[in-house]
């Protein structure tokens, strides 16, 4: 049986030290390899604390996060920060582009994060992924030149530019008109079943939910249901 | 391209108008550091070079005189006392042949010049001066003295029967090249010499005083045969003669006194105004630095989430660190570059806007590639230390905390 791309083991987050908060109550999870799952539950309820922990973001208080068969528990920043970059992918509602980067650079980051140094290859990587999601005409674009589908499109050429075998999306259609938030849920499923890349997102869409092949609820920081 | 170069670079060229204006505060700040030095350094050079013209770096004389180095003498009193005194005879160096070879070879010391001089009388018709009579090898002592650049008239070389007098005392005597004058010394026989030039050494007292004849007419007027009453140096760095003159006292038992002690008021004058230069320095730095400071700690701020997604994205620490302290060091760079020229530029036209007589600036302005090299240093410094602050923080900055709240 293959390995699960991420496992969480009896995670717990709480926050503060005098008036503590239990955002996640020993949560367990599995995701495997290819899997296509949606995380939903009340705002509030730790959906982006339980994403940060599996992309290790943030640690969590107790319990262990397993990413690819490497436990992470023990690893030093340097070394997380590393696995992150070439094992795990990125998008978030306010997709969160650099500013200052064009489309194409945008797309190059992790690769240049992870390489030290820019080098053509990543160039035509970044402008053959933006080809894939549709916009390569807007390869020299600024983010403020695009619209929110389009940035968004850029995000997710990003968040696969290192061929991550998980990509974890908080929201990610959730600033999207119905429209434009099917387009982008139909490129990530293409991504799941061209690349086989896993995906968990987070959406407060039951549409969209229904649509994947697996929805996880959490309520209260405990999972409540998982089919 | 290293990624921090290139995320520096695009981060400077998004905030362009925060950025043109930060290097424009830094090269400012480099301009005033290059102008003030470079003003400063001209004036004390020319300053140095005015006192010295006039002036050996070192005067070594018999130990036991007592009275102040001779040629010294610029201020009217010294000159006045040393005449009162005509009693007194002037005494020669103890074997000062052995003595000039060893100041020759000893390191820093230039040029040497064996002097012999003494009060004496110069008179022509009914007019009568008392005159300050040197007499020196002509190609030893030009080498001491600007003197053969500051011809009047005639040239120096003074010959056996001949004499070279300064401006004024051409003027006070009513004599020109060739004429002749009487030159006499206390108790002895009174002899003719010809005029053979006339100099002008940019200073009054010492046109008027100075009677350079050949070392023998010296010698015999002042009844010195053989002997020399004094040995006058030159040295390579100036503001090394006195520690030089020290060693020399040491070493050969005789005084060596340097221009530094004989114009002690000046130095002090010199090391204040150097001072209080490096002062105002000190502050344009601390000014430089605490805008490339505030500018990169906005930038931090403003960047908070993009520095979070860089680190989720894998993004190194150090990359981070870097790419903060890059920016710091581009803008002390390019800083740097613009305010040496600015700097150049407005020491030109200051140089330019005043003019002495002969041509050379009222403001001698001492630019250098060293002046710009250290002031391009200092600048880049401060850019990489003004920017350690923001890049820490910038570094240690919590991803996730970045990303959910910005
Ligand atoms: N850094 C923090 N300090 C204190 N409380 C936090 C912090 N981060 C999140 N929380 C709390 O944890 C809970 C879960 O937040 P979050 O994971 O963002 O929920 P969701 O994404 O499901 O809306 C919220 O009540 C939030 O206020
Ligand atoms: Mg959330």
């Amino acid at each position: 049986m293959a390995e699960p791309v991420v496992s969480l083991t009896n995670a717990s987050k709480s926050y503060g030290t005098t008036i503590v908060t239990d955002v996640l109550r020993s949560v367990n999870l599995r995701l495997e390899a290819g899997e296509f799952a949606a995380l939903i539950g009340p705002s509030g309820s730790g959906k982006s604390t339980l994403l940060n922990i599996l992309g290790l973001l943030d640690r969590p208080t107790s319990g262990s996060v397993c990413i690819n068969g490497v436990e992470t528990t023990t690893l030093d920043d340097a070394s997380l920060t590393s696995l992150r970059g070439t094992t795990l992918g990125f998008v978030f509602q306010f997709h969160h582009l650099l500013s200052g980067l064009t489309a194409a650079e945008n797309v190059m980051m992790p690769m240049l994060a992870a390489k030290g140094r820019r080098t053509r290859a990543m160039e035509q990587r970044a402008r053959s992924l933006l080809d894939r999601v549709g916009l390569s005409s807007l390869w020299r674009s600024l983010p403020s030149q695009m619209s929110g589908g389009q940035q968004q499109r850029v995000a997710i050429a990003r968040a696969l530019a290192m061929d991550p075998p998980l990509v974890l999306a908080d929201e990610p259609t959730g600033n999207l008109d119905t429209k434009t938030a099917d387009g982008v849920f139909a490129l990530l499923r293409e991504f799941n079943v061209e690349r086989h890349v896993a995906f968990l997102m987070v959406t407060h869409d039951p549409r969209l939910a229904a649509r994947c092949d697996r929805t996880i609820e959490l309520v209260d920081g405990r999972i409540v249901s998982d089919r | 391209m290293p990624i921090s170069w290139f995320l520096a670079l695009r981060f400077l060229r998004e905030g362009r108008a925060q950025s043109a204006l930060i290097v424009l505060g830094a090269a400012v700040g480099v301009a005033v550091m290059i102008f003030l030095s470079a003003l400063i350094g001209g004036l004390q050079t020319s300053l140095v070079a005015q006192t010295l013209g006039t002036q050996a770096h070192i005067v070594v004389r018999p130990a036991d005189d007592v009275a102040r180095p001779m040629i010294a003498a610029t201020g009217a009193t010294e000159v006045s006392a040393r005449i009162e005194r005509t009693a007194q005879r002037a005494r020669s160096i103890d074997r000062w042949q052995q003595v000039l070879d060893r100041l020759s070879r000893t390191p820093g010391v230039t040029a040497v010049s064996p002097i012999v001089s003494g009060p004496a009388i110069a008179s022509r018709a009914n007019a009568t001066r008392a005159v300050l009579l040197i007499g020196a090898e002509a190609a030893r002592f030009a080498a001491i003295y600007p003197i053969r650049q500051r011809m009047a008239s005639g040239v120096y070389d003074p010959s056996r029967t001949g004499c070279v007098i300064g401006r004024e005392l051409a003027a006070d005597l009513g004599v020109s090249v060739g004429d002749k004058l009487r030159l006499s010394a206390a108790g002895d026989a009174s002899a003719m010499y010809t005029v053979e030039g006339v100099f002008d050494l940019g200073n009054r007292e010492v046109n008027r005083r100075w009677l350079l004849v050949a070392t023998r007419s010296a010698q015999t007027t002042l009844d010195l045969n053989g002997g020399v009453t004094s040995i006058e140096l030159r040295v390579a760095s100036v503001f090394e003669a006195e520690s030089i003159a020290a060693a020399l006292r040491s070493s050969t038992g005789l005084v060596a006194d340097s221009w530094m002690v004989s114009n002690a008021q000046l130095l002090v004058a010199l090391r204040s105004q150097s001072s209080s230069s490096e002062l105002i320095q000190a502050f344009v730095i601390l000014a430089v630095a605490m805008g490339i400071a505030s500018v990169l700690v906005v930038s931090v701020a403003q960047k908070r989430r993009e520095i979070g997604i860089l680190r989720a994205m894998g993004t190194r620490r150090s990359a981070i660190v870097s790419v903060f302290l890059l920016q710091g060091a581009i803008v002390g760079v390019v800083g740097s570059l613009l305010g040496a020229a600015i700097g150049a530029g407005l020491g030109a036209a200051f140089a330019g806007l005043a003019r002495n007589a002969d041509g050379t600036p009222t403001f001698p302005f001492a630019i250098s590639w060293a002046l710009i090299g250290r002031s391009s240093l200092i600048a880049l410094a401060t850019g990489v230390l003004a920017a350690a602050l923001p890049a820490r923080s910038a570094a240690q900055l919590d991803p996730a905390e970045a990303i959910r709240n910005g």
